[in-house]
């Protein structure tokens, strides 16, 4: 087969070679095998025949869960283990397994027809209860059932745990709960069909540092299993069966950017700490409990953006009270005492929930969505402060409100925390009496009014990527615009520096939680303007580090100073670069 | 046999982890155990899957029932089990 180019959407950087591992995730289409393939012969060496069978894969799955478990200890530590291990004790229910030798024998299934049958009607039943959060183990079920048919048939799909050497994963969508389980060391990287930049398996992908490449459509059908690929996950593309010296040159590039890697790794262990001796807060944005592993792992010294909208949209119906006090007091126990900024959900706008039913917008940017629906549809917002304030029982939880574009937003947000707050301290439930309150800086009449907000306040986070998009008006996503989307816009600039003075006047903190945070280029400029807390994906922490490790922080405020004055992001940019050239190679 | 009822006193009733706790203790067991609600449905004991889908909630009172070696002396661990509210707060 020939050589073959395939475009995707870049998620997650690096450059990997690897052999193609095709990878069918779930359980999904399971009862639709081959009718003919639905029944065997009423025999009894045919039923033995299928036992035999059903029990060799049971066998093997769990032996394959075993040795995940046992890796996922390495990997992501005792907690993900423990939900892996409580999979493998499902494989012992007596309402799962019996049941479909019970079927084989009794209905003649074939044994893959019969483990779907089972799964199916356990997961439904499941689906159909009422507590949120037992819906999910759903999910669960159709895991195990997932491993066992491909146990059963391991020449069609196959699982991540028959995987032995690097491989690039192929996909037509990797669920979290996939991605999460993937080993970087094994699984170097993969393409999916389906999914965009703000997925959370591309976030995932980010802070696990596998290269990655989703929506690539119907072009990972070229793909043969075992075929060489080249997956570049900045610039989206996968190179299917590349030439000899093509596959060289990758090869080459690969070298580079995993020794890139493991020089950064050396920075993971050690605080970021500038050359005049300052010590940097940099802290992760995660968007699940199991993230929050990740980004200790990878030196964060807390969590400054825990996007919950996650834990809304990758699930049927309403996460309920104990299922987000679950998530978030896990995020704070992972993080042991450090800050973790719980920002309440942002939804609406361009991230849909089809069971809250929001209506259709033609400009949802500037719409209703974030705290707007927190302050009219208030049950969901109290219900997750509820779970908040729980969780800040446990460690270093703080609170902060999206998309406040004045006063009066802000005040009813905290009065209907006060009230929380009131209902629990009457029902005896423990929450921290001090825990931080703090906002969102993304919309340019909050920035300016900063100094009115900073008596208010706890802290600001300055949310740079809807900050440029409302104070240029431009759409990064608009071809035809996003040459004028540029957080180094000398307008942006002021707005940031608005915001910081306002905080420190009245001994308050801001910190910046947009993709600007984890910008290189753009740390000595936000070190010179003092800004107090860094949070990024957590696959930047180690760039930002080393790039601190140069500064010096008395030059970074005359180089603000100089920045401030500048007219034209372009200028800005150059000034950048120069400073940049001056002081450190980069 | 041995049975005995309990009132389920946990918040969040018979979800995932309490099902777990149940059947693991109950699989210890040799003989049979089962555990009922008032109306009339009843769970294998040593299957989390069908615990959990009772969905059992605060305030229900169930009874444990046991058949076999020692059948007193597995309920009244599994009755201890259900009043320490399974180890949450």
């Amino acid at each position: 087969m020939n050589r073959l180019d395939i475009q995707g959407i870049g998620v997650s950087e690096g450059v990997r070679i690897a052999k193609a591992y095709i990878y069918k995730s779930s359980v999904g289409a399971s009862g639709e095998s081959s009718p003919e393939g639905n029944y065997i012969p009423d025999t009894s060496a045919a039923v033995q025949d299928e036992l035999h069978k059903l029990r060799e894969a049971k066998a093997g799955c769990a032996e394959q869960m075993e040795k995940l478990i046992e890796k996922a200890k390495e990997a992501v530590g005792e907690e993900q283990a423990g939900i892996l291990a409580g999979h493998r004790k499902l494989l012992d229910d007596p309402a799962f397994y019996p049941k479909m030798e019970a079927r084989i024998r009794e209905k003649l299934e074939t044994a893959p027809r019969a483990v779907a049958e089972v799964v199916n009607q356990v997961a439904s039943m499941i689906e159909g209860m009422s507590n949120d959060y037992m819906k999910e183990r759903a999910t669960d079920i159709r895991d195990i059932g997932g491993r066992l048919l491909a146990c059963l048939s391991p020449g069609q799909s196959q699982g991540l745990a028959g995987i032995t050497e690097p491989v690039i994963l192929v996909a037509d969508d990797l669920t979290p709960s996939d991605t999460v389980q993937l080993d970087p060391a094994l699984v170097v990287g993969f393409i999916t069909r389906t999914g965009g930049a703000t997925s959370h398996t591309a976030i995932l992908a980010r802070s696990l540092g596998i290269a990655a490449v989703v929506g690539a459509g119907d072009g990972i059908d070229g793909i043969g299993d075992g075929d060489l690929l080249v997956l570049d996950g900045s610039a989206g593309l996968c190179i299917a069966r590349p030439e000899a010296a093509e596959a060289e040159q990758h090869r080459l590039r690969m070298q580079q950017d995993l020794e890139r890697r493991q020089s950064l790794e050396d920075y993971t262990a050690r605080p970021a700490v500038t050359a005049d001796g300052t010590r940097v807060e940099l802290a992760a944005n995660i968007g699940s409990a199991a993230e929050a592993e990740a980004a200790v792992r990878q030196g964060a010294d807390g969590v400054g953006l825990f996007r919950t909208e996650f834990l809304f949209m990758n699930a049927t119906a309403m996460p309920g009270e104990e299922e987000q006090f679950r998530a978030y007091q896990e995020a704070a126990r992972l993080m042991v005492g450090r800050p973790v900024i719980i920002r309440t959900m942002d939804i609406g706008g361009d991230k849909e929930l089809p069971y809250l039913q929001l209506p259709k917008e033609t400009n949802p940017f500037l719409g209703y969505r974030a705290i707007r629906v927190g302050l009219v549809r208030q049950e969901l917002l109290r219900t997750q402060l509820r779970a908040v304030l729980r969780a800040s029982a446990f460690g270093g939880v703080k609170v902060m409100f999206p998309m406040i574009s004045g006063l009066q937003e802000w005040r009813q947000a905290r009065s209907i925390l006060a009230e929380v707050q009131g209902e629990l301290r009457e029902e005896g439930v423990p929450f921290d009496e001090k825990m931080e309150v703090g906002i969102m800086v993304e919309i340019p009449s909050t920035a300016v009014l900063a100094g009115l907000f900073a008596d208010e306040v706890d802290f600001f986070s300055i949310g740079t990527n809807d900050l440029v998009q409302y104070t240029v008006a431009a759409d990064r996503m608009n071809e035809h615009v996003s040459h004028l989307y540029d957080y180094f816009h000398p307008a942006v600039l002021q707005l940031i520096r608005t915001v910081i003075d306002a905080s420190h006047k009245v001994g308050k903190w801001t910190g910046m939680c947009g993709s600007m945070a984890g910008d290189p280029l753009a740390a000595p400029l936000l070190l010179g303007l003092g800004l107090d807390e860094w949070s990024m994906e957590a696959g930047r922490l180690s760039s930002i580090k080393e790039r601190l490790e140069g500064l010096d922080r008395a030059e970074c405020r005359d180089l603000a100073e100089r920045i401030l004055r500048l007219d034209t992001p372009q200028a800005v940019r150059q000034e950048l670069e120069a400073f940049c050239g001056a002081t450190i190679p980069c | 046999m041995f049975t005995q009822t309990v009132t389920i006193q946990n918040e969040q009733g018979f979800h995932v982890r309490p099902a777990q706790l149940f059947s693991e203790k109950a699989g210890q067991f040799g003989g049979e155990v089962r555990l009922k609600t008032n109306e009339g449905r009843s769970a294998d004991g040593k299957s989390m899957l069908e615990l959990m889908t009772l969905g059992i909630e605060q305030g229900a009172v169930v009874t444990i029932e046991a058949n076999g070696d020692g059948e007193q002396e597995v309920v009244e661990a599994l009755i201890q089990l259900v009043e320490s509210k399974f180890g949450e707060a």
